[in-house]
């Protein structure tokens, strides 16, 4: 028995959204004050929504971990923000960006909803310009675009390379009148331990004051959950130090399913890793590729020269060097999507072209860049980007080329949310990156802060009133009820245990094996031995971690290692369910990719027949294997292929 | 690489907080400041001692939540990074460091190095936005800017709230944190509708927080690790100083159609 219903309006693909939103039921202005909403993050997908609900007139209470909104992890996507504005000139149209998107996505996204972010897009940039974001301009006043992977139309807008700051401060602007206004109250340097359900459906959330300790109890009519990716499953990553899985997690355990897991983006383009002391990896933004030539030797005994410094990079003649993507994919070349790139690194580096101390890292090379546009332009385009490189590597970009390797930076995976981005509990929704359900398996460049807006601004405002249309004489929820005692009460009983566990190992050595797990059977590329394997380990990192954990500190104080003590645990978990996603799925596709199943050429080799469903797992109580639903995709607009970008 | 840290510790806001020397060994030059940090607390809690806290987010320089006062300099020694970009190469094998938090009146400390900074957002929720709803906004590129105005206004924009400017002055004052968002806003089309007012709450507000006043000793610009200009603050004086003339001169509107 499956209980997935997407719940796609009919009618013809350009059709659907209008028809919906003409058709949603609305909640009269004296009614919203009367309803309350919880807002679970603050980055762009949280901000956007709370800002938007609050204008609309609901009450909105907004949590971030962080000690301001302003600091969630949106700040640091750097490229930009994709939108069918087709300013240019150049062919883009609403229906190419759908295209582009499922294309890209590996064809494993839904058809309707990809239709309406594409349609969306374009209200998110008249916005942002509204509100003051200075985007990127040409010299008579206009607005700048330039392109992204997986596209052949320059259709993405930016702020130099601070893109997802500004557009973060343009939302956390438009939170913060609503702040004053007095229709949203803000909860910062909070965690949201979990989700309160109550005959059914979501009525709240358990909090930890990180400050005092505090396990707070709060109330609403719907609960939105926007707390982004889950990247740091793997250590390291380009994620914030702070992001994490909890209330995604929490929102599982209650029953909320969790739709393609394992769906996992490597970004091709980050700063290699440096050593064992590392603690997070740093994106090199996309749009380096759009002046950037990526090469390796093509000869060993280069490699061997470069690596022990014996040579520099520029003196390697330019017929002896390998410009592997621009050799394998002409039509796109250096632009290629990411999951593409980031494969034909590991190719390179695994067979032993690769470059650096390590020989895990690749050359992006900038030189016919500089030598044909100046380097001025270069420096206005992505100055800061290089300054970055700048700092860490302790190496001139300018000078010489940067080397950089593919990182984990997204998930593509998420809690399954239907068209109004419900999940399958009633109540609560889940936007942005911690929702499944935009970016099939794997997500183009600058896409990611057109869906978190999207959602926050446009999509949830609208839908989430056809859910609260019923909630009109539903009184306030009280958070005195035993559905939150018993709530608040595990969750003090949880972090007892973390700190009365008094182990040897501390959470970050947990965190890092799990990282390595993680890494080494259900990264970049996977097969069914190694991810059995990863499950025999995992499980035995959970007892370990069980028995083994020492938190030190106390529980009513600020105490950063118990925070990460809860985090970590629930990673764990969740790497499991990864594991057994990317087990299930016995094809190639986007970021998903299991050796056994390539063409000749080593591209993913999808499995369309089999594999053309949304794979939504539900949690089982007490220790039962999780059970996985199928949605199936249909694809009706768009004719399935194998990818190409040759 | 080996160092001494001589680090701030202080258990809540109430506690009467002193530093503490410490050791830390075995640190790689192209490690982080924080990196080196965590290793740090990872021996301290091998030790069965309580880690420094210390505030961290995204540890590539942009969320602006990073904070320590290193050497008696905001951010530490190397101008235009934040502390998450500091490296270690930038000191010499064998160091003593001091960490010290922000220290302002208007930030009271959390714990250790962490500080409150909420007084920030304060002032941003004081008129540090423009009034439009998420609809019924025009096309994008019907609102023309001059691509100077457009980039000044993005140089002011990517000030990252961390504070640095407020650590870095004798007064505390958050005057180039206020400035930055006041002029980014007053450059642009879109902010030019409600300056008048944006200016004058949010100096307002400000003024209520506890920051000191600005004596122009340029601190502040030379410890943003955004680099941005203390222009800014001449503008706000600008922006303030006509807007509260006209307010002065604004009578009550008395008269009828």
């Amino acid at each position: 028995m499956t209980r997935l219903n997407a719940a796609i309006p009919e009618g013809p693909l350009a059709d659907k959204w209008t028809a919906y939103h003409s058709g949603c039921r609305l909640v009269s202005p004296g009614n919203k004050r009367k309803l309350d909403i919880i807002v679970v993050g603050t980055g762009l997908a949280g901000a956007s929504a709370a800002a938007s609900l609050g204008e609309l007139g609901y009450n909105v209470k907004a949590f971030c971990y962080q000690d301001t909104p302003r600091r969630a992890h949106s700040i640091a996507a750097q490229g930009g923000i994709n939108a069918a504005k087709n300013y240019p000139n150049d062919g883009d149209s609403v229906h190419r960006l759908f295209h582009d998107t499922v294309k890209g996505g590996d064809y494993r996204a839904r058809e309707g909803n990809v239709y309406r972010l594409s349609e969306v897009s374009n209200q998110i940039i008249d916005l942002a310009v509204a509100q003051g974001v200075p985007f990127a301009r040409e010299y008579g006043g206009l607005l700048a675009n330039r392109s992204f992977g997986g596209a052949q139309v320059s259709r993405t807008f930016y702020a130099r390379g601070q893109t997802g700051q500004q557009l973060l401060l343009g939302a956390y602007g438009a939170l913060n009148r609503q702040i004053a206004a007095g229709t949203v109250t803000l909860f910062n340097r909070r965690d949201v331990l979990d989700t309160v359900l109550v005959e059914g459906r979501a009525r709240g959330i358990i909090a930890r004051n990180l400050v005092t300790g505090e396990i707070e109890k709060h109330a609403a009519h719907a609960v939105v959950i926007a707390s982004g990716g889950y990247g740091n499953v793997f250590y390291l990553s380009t994620n914030a130090m702070g992001s994490n899985v909890t209330p995604v997690w929490s929102a599982y355990r209650k029953g909320a399913m969790m739709a393609n897991p394992s769906f996992t983006q490597i970004h091709p383009t980050c700063i290699p890793v440096h050593g064992d002391a590392q603690s997070k990896l740093t994106l090199m933004s996309e749009s380096l590729r759009n002046d950037g030539r990526i090469w390796v030797p093509l000869h060993k005994k280069d490699v061997e020269r470069l690596r022990s410094g014996e040579v520099q990079p520029s003196e390697i003649a330019e017929s002896e060097r390998d410009y592997y993507l621009e050799r394998r994919y002409p039509a796109f070349g250096n632009l290629v999507p990411r999951d593409v790139a980031s494969r034909a690194a590991k190719e390179r580096c695994d067979a032993g072209y690769g470059v650096g101390r390590t020989g895990v890292a690749v050359y992006l090379d900038f030189a016919d860049s500089i030598k044909r546009k100046g380097r001025d332009t270069i420096e206005a385009l992505y100055g800061n980007l290089f300054d970055m490189y700048r700092q860490i590597v302790a190496e001139d970009p300018y000078e010489t080329p940067m080397m950089i390797y593919p990182a984990v930076h997204y998930t593509m995976g998420g809690l399954w949310v239907d068209y109004e981005l419900m999940t399958t509990i009633p109540g609560l929704y889940a936007i942005g990156e911690c929702n499944f359900s935009d970016h099939g398996a794997n997500r183009l460049g600058a896409s990611a802060l057109m869906q978190g807006l999207a959602d926050g601004y446009f999509i949830l405002p609208s839908t989430i009133s056809r859910y609260l249309a019923d909630e009109i004489h539903t009184p306030r929820i009280d958070s005195s009820s035993s559905e939150f005692t018993l709530a608040a009460e595990a969750a003090t009983d949880r972090l007892k245990k973390l700190l009365n566990t008094k182990g040897t190992q501390s959470v970050e050595n947990f965190h890092r094996r799990l990282g390595k797990i993680m890494w080494e059977y259900c990264g970049m590329s996977r097969n069914e031995e190694g991810l059995k394997k990863a499950l025999e380990l995992l499980a035995e990192l959970k007892e370990e971690y069980r028995i083994g954990v020492r938190v030190p500190g106390g529980l009513d104080e600020f105490n950063p290692e118990l925070e990460k003590a809860w985090r970590v645990a629930d990673f764990i978990e969740l790497g499991e369910l990864m594991v057994r996603d990317a087990l299930q799925r016995r094809e190639s596709c986007g970021g998903h990719f299991r050796e056994e199943f390539q063409t000749p050429e080593g591209e993913a080799l999808r499995k369309d027949d089999e594999f053309a469903f949304v794979a939504a797992w539900e949690s089982m109580a007490g220790g039962v294997e999780p059970e996985m639903h199928r949605e199936p995709l249909e694809f009706l607009d768009i004719k399935l292929s194998q990818r190409s970008y040759k | 690489m080996n160092f001494t840290l001589r680090i701030w510790r202080q258990k809540n806001a109430a506690a009467k907080g002193g530093m503490v020397t410490y050791s830390v060994r075995g640190v790689c030059a192209d490690s982080s400041f924080f990196e080196m940090l965590d290793t740090l607390n990872q021996q301290l809690v091998d030790e069965g001692a309580e880690p420094v806290c210390f505030d961290h987010d995204c540890r590539e320089g942009i969320c602006g939540t990073c904070s320590l006062y290193i050497n008696g300099r905001p951010h530490g020694p190397v101008k235009g990074v934040t502390t998450c970009q500091l490296h270690m190469r930038s000191f010499a094998d064998g160091d003593t460091i001091n960490i010290e938090p922000w220290r302002a009146k208007a930030f009271p400390i959390v714990r250790d190095l962490i500080v409150d900074r909420s007084a920030l957002d304060r002032i941003n929720q004081a008129g540090g936005y423009v009034s439009v709803n998420s609809g019924g906004v025009p096309d994008a590129n019907a609102i023309a800017v001059r691509k100077a105005d457009s980039d000044a206004a993005f140089d002011a924009a990517a000030c990252i709230g961390c504070g640095a400017c407020v650590a870095a002055c004798a007064n505390a004052a958050a005057m180039l944190f206020i400035g930055a968002k006041v002029s980014h806003l007053a450059l642009l089309p879109q902010g030019k509708v409600e300056a008048r007012e944006r200016v004058l709450t949010m100096v307002e507000c400000m003024d209520g927080l506890g920051f000191g006043g600005c004596s122009n000793t340029y601190a502040c610009e030379a410890e943003c690790p955004k680099g941005i200009s203390v222009a800014n603050i001449a503008m706000l004086n600008r922006e303030f100083l006509s807007s509260a003339i006209r307010k002065d001169k604004a009578k009550p509107f008395s008269g009828g159609f």
